[in-house]
Formats: C-alpha cells, sequence, structure tokens
C-alpha cells in the first residue's frame, strides 16, 4: 500500500512563527505512527503538511516513495479523521460517507456497495438515514472514521480524533481503532496529547516537543529508555520521578547533601526511576547496588489494584506505585529502595547518559 | 410573572388590541375605500362597511387600465415591480454571497482592501450617487428598462457582511475536510457552503424583496414610460391634485394590491426560516 517519508521537513508560519523545525521520520507500510506530546508542539501542524492543507516551508514528504509537496490533498490519496469530525451538518450519515467517492466520480452502485459495507463493519447501518446533529458524539466519531475507510486510501491520518469522547468511549473507540487499523493494513498518523492512547496504539513513537522529534521508536522502548527528562516524564502515568543530584567523591547526593547510596555515571545530572520500579522498606538496612532515599509519605491514593504513595524526600516529590493496598499510611517515615538495572540518568542538557 | 393577574392580563390584551387596530384601521379603510363606487367616496362621509363594488374596482383596476398612468393597468405594474424586486434580492444575493465567499475563503493579494471598499459602500446610500448613476445609465440607454431599474441597486455591502459573518463561523475543519473529499471550490460553494447558508438567505430575500418593492426615488428617475412604472411610481402618479381628478376608487385598489405580494413573501418565507431554524445546526 503505502510508506510514508518525511525529509528535514519544516513549517514556518507567516514569516516568523517556526512550529515544526526539521523532523524526519520514516514510516514503513502499513504502520501506525503516532505523533504525541504537549499542546503547541507542532504535531497537528506536522499532520496537516502530510494531508496537503498546509504548505511545507522546506524539506519534503513523500507518499509511496513519490514526493508530494506540490500536490493538493485530494490527489494525495490520504483520508483524515478530524477532532470535531467535520462531519457536513446538511447531508445524511449516508452522503456524509459517499461525497468524497462522488467527487472521484465513481459509479452510483460501486458507492453504494462501499458505504454498506463500511455501515456494517462499523454497525452504522441503521443510522445511515440521520444526520450528524441527530447521532451522538460515539456514533459522529465512528460516521467520520466511515468516511475515511470508505475512500480506502492509501494513509489514514487521525488528529486527535477520540479527545471529545469521555473515558470509557474512548478506551472502546482506541482498541476499535488498533483492530481496524491492523485489518486494513492502511498506514497510518495518529496524532494525541494523551500518552496512554500513543502507548497503546502506535507501532512507533514519535515524542515530539517545540517542534522537533525527541524520541522515536516502539513505545516500549522508549518507556524503558527515554532519551530525554522530557520523555521522561512526558511518557508513563503517574510521569517517572526525577530529582537533581550532585556528583560527590566516589558517591552522588541530592542537592540538600542526602547520600543516594550509590555513584552516579560521569555528567549526569538528574536521576529518574519509575513509579513502579521502587520497593519502599520500612527497616533501615541499606541494599547493594541500588539507590535508597529515607522518606516521608504525605500522602496514599488506593485506585483499586495498585495505589499511589506520594512521599517527600529532601524537598522533592517521590511517587511510588505499590500493587493492592498499601501497607503505608500518611506521615510513615520509609526508605525508597531503587535498584541500579531500573535507574535512568540524564546529563544537564538532559539527555540520557 | 407579568400578566400573573387577570386585570393584568386584561390591560396587557387591551393594549395589544388598541395597538393592532391604530395599526389596521387605515389598511381596512383603504380596503373599504376600494369597494365603493367614486362617487360614494367623494361624497362625505364614508362608509365604513365594505361596499359592492369589489369585482368591478378589481377587474377595472387589474385588467381595464387606469387612465391617469395612460391606460396601464394593475397588473402591468405588479409584473413589473415583481421583477424588479425579485431582481434586486435575487441579484444582491447572489453577488454579497459571492463576494463573501472570495473574501473569507481565498487568500489574494488587496484580500482585506476590497473588504474594506465594500464595507465603506455602506456610507453611501443610492441617494448620494444617485446623478452619477442616472447619467450612466442614460449613456447605456438603460433608462425605461429592467436592467436599468435594477442594476444599480443589486450592489449590497450589507448583505456581503451579513455572509461573511456566517461563514466565518463555517469551522476551518469542515473547509479541510471538503478539500480532502475532493471538493474543489465551486463544488465546496454549491454542496456545502449553499445549503448552509439556506435559511441566511431566506431571510436576506425576504429584507431584500420588500426593499425592492418599495422603491421610490430610483424608480421615479429611471422610467418615464408609463408601462415600464413599479406600482409605488404609478400609485403616486394616480393622484391628482384635484380630488375630482384622481379615481380614488382605482387608486385604493392599486394600493391594496400593492401590499399583497411582500405579505405573501413575508408570509411564504416565514415558514422556511422556521424550518431552517428548526433543522439547523449550531
Ligand atoms: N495558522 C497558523 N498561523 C500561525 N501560527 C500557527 C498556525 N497554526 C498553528 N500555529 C502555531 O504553531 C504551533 C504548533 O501548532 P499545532 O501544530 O496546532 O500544535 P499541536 O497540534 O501540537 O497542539 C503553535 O505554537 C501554534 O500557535
Ligand atoms: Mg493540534
Amino acid at each position: 500500500m503505502a510508506t510514508v517519508d518525511l525529509k528535514d521537513v519544516e513549517k514556518v508560519y507567516g514569516g516568523a512563527v517556526k512550529a515544526v523545525k526539521g523532523v524526519t521520520i520514516a514510516i514503513p507500510d502499513k504502520a501506525l505512527c503516532v505523533l504525541v506530546g504537549p499542546s503547541g508542539c507542532g504535531k497537528s501542524t506536522l499532520l496537516r503538511m502530510i494531508a496537503g492543507l498546509e504548505t511545507i516551508s522546506s524539506g519534503t514528504v513523500s507518499i509511496d516513495g513519490k514526493v508530494v509537496n506540490e500536490i493538493g490533498p485530494t490527489e494525495r490519496d490520504i483520508a483524515m479523521v478530524f477532532q470535531n469530525y467535520a462531519l457536513y451538518p446538511h447531508m445524511k450519515v449516508y452522503d456524509n460517507m459517499a461525497y468524497g467517492l462522488r467527487n472521484r466520480g465513481m459509479p452510483k452502485d460501486e458507492i453504494d456497495r462501499r458505504v454498506k459495507d463500511v455501515a456494517a463493519t462499523l454497525e452504522l447501518a441503521h443510522l445511515l438515514d440521520r444526520r450528524p446533529r441527530e447521532l451522538s458524539g460515539g456514533q459522529r466519531q465512528r460516521v467520520a472514521m466511515g468516511r475515511a475507510i470508505v475512500r480506502n486510501p492509501k494513509v489514514f491520518l487521525f488528529d486527535e480524533p477520540l479527545s471529545n469522547l469521555d473515558a470509557k468511549l474512548r478506551g472502546q473507540m482506541r482498541v476499535e481503532i488498533k483492530n481496524l487499523q491492523r485489518s486494513l493494513g492502511v498506514t497510518s498518523v495518529y496524532v494525541t496529547h494523551d500518552q496512554l492512547e500513543a502507548m497503546t496504539l502506535a507501532d512507533i513513537l514519535v515524542v515530539m516537543n517545540a517542534g522537533l522529534v525527541e524520541q522515536m521508536g516502539a513505545p516500549l522502548d522508549i518507556y524503558e529508555k527515554p532519551a530525554s527528562t522530557f520523555v521522561a516524564s512526558f511518557i508513563g502515568a503517574p510521569p517517572m520521578n526525577l530529582l537533581p543530584i550532585v556528583a560527590s567523591g566516589n558517591g552522588a547526593t541530592l542537592a540538600d547533601g542526602t547520600d543516594i547510596g550509590m555513584a552516579a555515571p560521569a555528567n549526569a545530572v538528574t536521576l529518574g526511576f519509575r513509579p513502579e520500579d521502587v520497593d519502599v522498606v520500612m527497616n533501615a538496612d541499606r541494599p547493594e547496588g541500588a539507590v535508597a532515599l529515607p522518606a516521608r509519605v504525605e500522602a496514599v491514593e488506593p485506585v483499586g489494584a495498585e495505589s499511589f504513595l506520594y512521599c517527600a524526600a529532601a524537598g522533592n516529590r517521590i511517587v511510588v506505585r505499590v500493587s493492592g493496598r498499601a501497607t503505608a499510611k500518611p506521615d510513615d517515615d520509609l526508605r525508597i529502595v531503587a535498584k541500579s538495572e531500573k535507574l535512568h540518568w540524564f546529563d544537564q542538557a538532559g539527555k540520557r547518559v | 410573572m407579568i400578566g400573573q393577574s387577570p386585570v393584568r392580563t386584561l390591560i396587557a390584551h387591551a393594549v395589544l388590541i388598541v395597538g393592532i387596530l391604530i395599526v389596521a384601521f387605515p389598511i381596512y379603510y383603504t380596503f373599504v375605500a376600494s369597494t365603493h363606487t367614486l362617487q360614494t367616496i367623494l361624497r362625505p362621509p364614508l362608509p365604513l362597511l365594505p361596499g359592492g363594488e369589489f369585482l368591478r374596482n378589481y377587474t377595472e383596476a387589474l385588467f381595464g387600465g387606469i387612465g391617469r398612468i395612460g391606460g396601464v393597468g394593475v397588473g402591468t405594474l405588479l409584473l413589473n415591480t415583481t421583477i424588479v424586486a425579485v431582481g434586486i434580492a435575487v441579484g444582491k444575493i447572489i453577488i454579497s454571497i459571492l463576494s463573501a465567499y472570495a473574501i473569507v475563503f481565498f487568500r489574494f493579494p488587496f484580500r482585506m482592501t476590497f473588504f474594506w471598499l465594500i464595507f465603506i459602500t455602506l456610507m453611501l446610500p443610492v441617494e448620494v450617487r444617485i446623478l452619477p448613476t442616472y447619467k450612466v445609465m442614460v449613456d447605456f440607454g438603460l433608462i425605461d428598462t429592467y436592467a436599468g431599474l435594477i442594476i444599480p441597486l443589486i450592489a449590497s455591502a450589507t448583505a456581503t457582511l451579513l455572509f461573511r459573518q456566517f461563514f466565518m463561523t463555517i469551522p476551518g475543519e469542515l473547509v479541510e475536510a471538503a478539500r480532502v473529499d475532493g471538493a474543489g471550490p465551486w463544488r465546496f460553494f454549491f454542496d456545502i457552503l449553499l445549503p448552509l447558508s439556506r435559511t441566511n438567505i431566506a431571510a436576506l430575500f425576504v429584507i431584500l424583496f420588500i426593499y425592492g418593492w418599495t422603491q421610490y426615488l430610483w424608480p421615479l428617475l429611471v422610467t418615464n414610460r408609463n408601462d415600464m412604472n413599479t406600482i409605488v411610481i404609478a400609485l403616486r402618479k394616480m393622484v391628482s391634485f384635484a380630488d375630482a381628478d384622481t379615481q380614488w376608487h382605482l387608486v385604493m385598489v392599486t394600493a391594496m394590491l400593492a401590499i399583497v405580494p411582500p405579505i405573501l413573501v413575508v408570509v411564504l418565507m416565514q415558514r422556511w426560516f422556521v424550518r431552517g431554524l428548526v433543522d439547523s445546526e449550531k
């Protein structure tokens, strides 16, 4: 079907605002690539450049090996699902789905067959005669998906398609999108600011920050080896604990001089560990090859299957995830232990060391 | 709540009824006058009830021709006025929807300059530019033509601004969805913009039709021939300084007939926008 290649893509708005500052991504055929990042980091701009809705200031976008910089959205053979669905309010569901096909001059019976097929797959068959305003949010979302699928394009583009749904529906649709994408085998680019969506959907995860790619790769690789403090704190919820440290002699201490219990690599100024990678121990022994920090529990949040302990250690907030019920109570003093293989170290520039 | 007590309800209704009577009485009286013979009208007091000349008066006015305006029948006048009013309303809508479309959805050099030029013409009513316009019409030989009656009045800054405001509320995503769906500028206009604008168009049509129907100064200038008059002009011409010279019964018939089409347009289109409003998307 199609590969999508971005090469040094830049976008400058109005000669001044640099929204995308040189992005190179290669998306193989049938892959689902998720662009994730905080609001305003240029994800939508990048997606819209792939769609052809925004001009490309420099660099190239290729679909299926062909540079499409100068080609309009219609000829790029892409389909897009918008955040607010962008259904035509005056058209019935059927016509919303058929409109793009009609504009391409497809014969009526072929259109009818395709629309009905897709409507059946998406369980929209009984809604074909309704107008968008007579549908629930979830149904509109499905129609928007259907409008994209019916076109059978080379590439699907999604711009935060689930952000207007409630949490439960969002979870269902996420699974459904993943399944549909896999069964249709259409190369897709999916934009979201939600790290959970990003982690669960992506074949290739691209973490963006301020117009640049911070890290790119398989979601779990990124989770396990975040390339920077930005990625470390963006991917994962609750985010990774990050503590400033100072190297001293053959050990290292927190900013206030508390010994962390082991040496830091050269250049490291930040220590990170994930909430689930820590043990809390009540006794005072010092385990070997691990960071051990004295901490006081400030709050306990039981969520059911797990609990979060919010602890204070020398002026830093540390979140700890324990499974099941927590035995610790607020104001307990305990020791936080993180094994050395679970530690992440970052240098002055925030890069992983 | 206001109007809870019966006394208040009574007062409120009394005020409304008086209001309606004040508005409706002259129209009723015109109707009464249009059903009497000239002699009855000229001999005061005029009866308060309709007379028996309804059919004769209306037939005479519509088909017989009226002496003071060169024997032209009211039928011709109604036809002229309808052509002019519809021409102005439709012309204004077409021109203003197209200019608003260009200004809102296209990027071209001096876009805002054009917008402000249109905006500024709001401050120049027809009357201000009436002499140069008249000269242009004379030079083009458009005196006593429908084109001469319609064309100078069909540019509308107000309607352009209204459509612009409406188009600006159309989400950018919808425009982009249409582009991805392969709709070029014309398809987008006809398949999406026009259907979404239909309530605005209906409302504007009513306002502009009445505007065209009641035009006075311009038709007065640009028509000389009696058979090209609009009904308002003809009505004025039918009234002479001398009472005895004026066929008052026919004047009254013409006045009655002159208000029927605007009323019809309002009533018919009203149903249309109510449906449009119920149908419309936020
Ligand atoms: N049409 C535009 N004109 C000028 N600046 C824009 C325009 N669209 C977006 N931007 C700017 O570009 C940056 C990236 O925007 P966007 O791609 O929408 O971010 P995201 O989708 O990641 O939230 C933002 O700083 C935004 O203000
Ligand atoms: Mg966005």
